[in-house]
């Protein structure tokens, strides 16, 4: 499920973007459903299936101004696999502003960016999620969250974890047929094998044929935090890990 | 019509070592396809669109031999969609989006390319793709995203003649590989999305005029007019993009229709939108609709019915009869009497929830609460269908009927309005929760439950399921069955993998590093039998080993 479409704002919450970029009144909520009706077919969920283009990290072929893109949205790229829609220009700019608001730095103000890292750092987050080359990597890399989810998903994850879990952060546990236990998560599969981080963070790749057997747990191996945390300390770590956006890789 | 200015290059016709001879390919040939299994005539390898090949070299027992025997890597990124033609050890492809490249079958050297450049008004909805060529005597035909059918001298690449069939800037555009029925190629035309008028067109094979156009929509007098309301015939898409099929006793050619448009917005043209997603059955000389069955009347999800109609002669509850095998994207099998369009047989094949099932004529019952008007609500199978334009496979051995299969997929369908602009989408309505695109993601993130693609064998006869082989990933691969009773199919996982026919065995898999998205088939050149297959930008010919 693609929740990040069907989001909304946390009691307590209150979302404000830093609309550097982009003009007043750009409504990313509204872009993200016409990228995934309009855009998702061709280009993924996540906007990197064609070939040379990486709308997630807003690398595009040509474009570079926001009117560049809408023109392309609009009009689509002559003699390219890229074919024109018909929407209006309101429409063609949520799209963009959708897609500046993966890469463009967010002020969250909810909280205290401060005081959420420096939560991260001391209750234990980076025991299993890393940022920017600190932590471990057996739980999900958080470097670019603040692009992947919307505040009120974090704030779930922090206080039911098991609440919404992406297929690939399942627990996975297998047991090869000499006996050997692995546990991780599976970072990417196919119908013969599984490629596993395990507790260890190592990359494993294992053959289903060479298991016993092999499982997915529902339950995310998170502890919740919701007796941990006080309200204020959330809406802190949320608005941390907000700041934490997509780097451009250029 | 036009002539072109040669753009292809001539590489190694006339070598020394290599020279290029070619056998006429006459009509007969290609009408008893069968009998040369040595050679792939048509997209589906004969008329009948059963993709079965009476080659038998490669079997159950050694395929565990099989060895890559060369690669073709194609100067395109777009995916490789074509199923090659093989004639006499000479093998002619297409290279996205409209070169044709003549290859060495044995060894995969290039004789020529033929380079054409589609006009830049060329807007194909879903990518600048192409699914192969048809031959007949010593002449090819491309059918081109800018909607022209060209046809090139197969010895040396050079264009003959190059007719514009409809307006590239209004939308339509050719994909699939042309049919050649006695003198005439056939090509339909795609452009659904763009609110185009679909035909079916048939074109003198010598001289490129045009033999005869059947519309896909009946214009104002014609009987099923009525099933369309003001003006919304003019726009209503109902293309037809994939390779149809021929029943010379009948002189009939059967072609798949597509959609009606706006795809998800139907208050605008209420009634059963005739000849959308329907089956028709036309006279190969004249055009003239013979008979039609229409799949799913009034559709509002986007269950293009352009799949391979496969025609099979078996004996049917105490008689022999000739009938049509059809998976549609809708997620029903139907078994058709194609003589006369009556519907002898139909059940799912994967989950359905938009019809609770088909009545004693194969009409759908519909389930009034699950439709795009009623608001998201999420509908199985998803707009991409039960299954697509991947090529399903009849093996006469087995009696088993191959389906490239997607289950699980859905989508929640919201009904939109759409204004009608020349050369702009016209869907009418957004998805949501919509997983599932036409290309793969390079790592796979989805649960079971949100789709997954599986070969399904059922029985021609009783639509029952006798196995299925289950993958991960999705499936946008074609199937090849042959005489020994083996099973070719690909995956966008890359895997292209054989099977057992008769009880969905693995047998021996490769990967190959990318989305497989076309056709397998079958050849032989100087007694070697070899399969091959599209995986990425690349083509493979395998072979067993020494």
């Amino acid at each position: 499920m693609r929740s990040i479409l069907i989001a909304t704002m946390g009691a307590g919450l209150l979302l404000a973007q830093d609309h550097a970029g982009f003009s007043p009144g750009q409504d990313t909520e509204a872009g993200a459903q016409l990228f995934f009706a309009n855009c998702s077919n061709c280009h993924g969920v996540d906007g990197a299936t064609v070939p040379g283009v990486d709308l997630g990290r807003n690398k595009f072929k040509t474009a570079s101004t926001d009117e560049d893109l809408m023109r392309i949205v609009i009009n689509g790229v002559p003699g390219t696999g890229m074919p024109p829609t018909n929407l209006p220009r309101e429409y063609a700019s949520n799209i963009v502003a959708y897609l500046r608001s993966l890469v463009v730095p967010t002020v969250f103000n909810g909280g205290d960016a401060r005081r959420g890292h420096d939560l991260f750092t001391t209750k234990g987050c980076t025991n299993c999620h890393r940022v920017l080359g600190t932590g471990s990597r057996t739980a999900p890399d958080l470097s670019e969250i603040g692009s992947m989810r919307k505040p009120k998903e974090l704030e779930q994850s922090i206080l039911d974890p098991d609440a919404d879990i992406k297929p690939n952060n399942r627990t996975f546990k297998a047991v090869t047929r000499d006996g050997a236990t692995i546990t991780g998560r599976v970072i990417n599969r196919d119908t013969f094998t599984f490629q596993v981080i395990d507790s260890k963070e190592r990359l494993l790749m294992l053959e289903k044929a060479d298991l016993r057997e092999f499982s997915f747990s529902e339950k995310s191996a998170m502890p919740s935090f919701k007796d941990r945390l006080a309200p204020a300390e959330v809406a802190d770590l949320v608005t941390y890990l907000m700041s934490l956006k997509r780097m451009d890789s250029k | 019509m036009k002539r072109l200015a040669w753009t292809g290059s001539l590489l190694l016709a006339g070598s020394l070592t290599a020279p290029v001879s070619f056998a006429q390919v006459s009509f007969d040939r290609i009408l008893n396809a069968n009998k040369e299994p040595q050679n792939w005539l048509t997209y589906s390898g004969n008329l009948s669109g059963q993709r079965y090949s009476e080659l038998a070299q490669i079997t159950p027992a050694n395929v565990g031999n099989l060895e890559m025997n060369w690669a073709f890597q194609a100067r395109s990124t777009e995916k490789f969609e074509t199923t090659p033609l093989v004639v006499d050890g000479k093998m002619y492809i297409t290279q996205a989006p409209n070169d044709v490249i003549a290859l060495d079958a044995a060894t995969g050297r290039t004789f020529w390319v033929f380079n054409y450049t589609p006009s830049t008004d060329a807007r194909p909805c879903c990518g600048r793709v192409n699914r192969g060529v048809a031959v007949l005597g010593d002449t090819l035909f491309m059918a081109t995203i800018d909607s022209h059918l060209i046809a090139i001298d197969a010895t040396n690449g050079r264009p003959i003649w190059n007719v514009e069939t409809g307006s590239a800037k209004a939308g339509y555009a050719m994909t699939h590989a042309p049919l050649v029925v006695k003198d005439k190629v056939i090509v339909g035309v795609a452009g659904g999305e763009y609110g185009i008028r679909g035909y079916i067109a048939a074109y003198d094979a010598r001289t490129g005029k045009e033999a005869w156009r059947f519309y896909t929509i009946p214009g104002p007098g014609e009987p099923g007019h009525e099933t369309w309301s003001g003006d919304s015939w003019m726009h209503g898409g109902a293309s037809v993009w994939m390779t149809g099929s021929y029943d010379a006793d009948a002189n009939l050619t059967y072609w798949g229709v597509g959609n009606p448009g706006p795809d998800f917005h139907g208050n605008d043209r209420p009634g059963d939108n005739l000849y959308s997603d329907c089956v028709v059955a036309l006279d190969a000389d004249t055009g003239k609709l013979k008979w039609y069955f229409q799949f799913t009347p009034h559709d509002v999800y986007d269950y293009d019915s352009v799949q391979v109609p496969v025609l099979a002669d078996m004996e049917w509850k105490g008689r022999n009869r000739k009938i049509m095998l059809w998976a549609n994207r809708n997620g029903f099998y139907y078994a058709l009497d194609r003589t006369t369009g009556e519907f002898l047989n139909g059940k799912p094949f994967s989950t359905v929830t938009w019809a609770k099932g088909l009545d004693e004529r194969g009409r759908p019952m519909r389930i009034a609460a699950n439709n795009p008007a009623s608001n998201a609500q999420r509908i199985y199978p998803g707009p991409l269908g039960a299954t697509n334009w991947y090529s399903p496979s009849y093996s006469p051995r087995t009696g088993l009927f191959y389906i490239p299969a997607w289950d699980n997929t859905h989508a929640e369908f919201q009904d939109a309005p759409a204004d009608y602009k020349e050369g702009k989408n016209y869907t009418g309505g957004v998805l949501k929760n919509y997983g599932a695109g036409i290309r793969a993601n390079q790592v796979l993130d989805r649960k079971e439950e949100d789709g997954y693609g599986v070969v399904r064998a059922i029985d021609a006869k009783t639509g029952e399921r006798k196995w299925e082989f289950k993958m991960a990933d999705l499936t946008m691969s074609g199937i090849l069955t042959t005489a020994s009773d083996l099973l070719f199919t690909g995956s966008r996982e890359g895997y292209f993998s054989a099977l057992d026919a008769r009880d969905g065995r693995l047998l021996w898999k490769v990967s190959a590093g990318g989305d497989i998205a076309m056709g397998p088939m079958t050849y032989q050149v100087n007694g070697k039998q070899y399969v091959a297959f599209a995986a990425g930008s690349s083509l493979f010919a395998f072979a067993l080993r020494p």
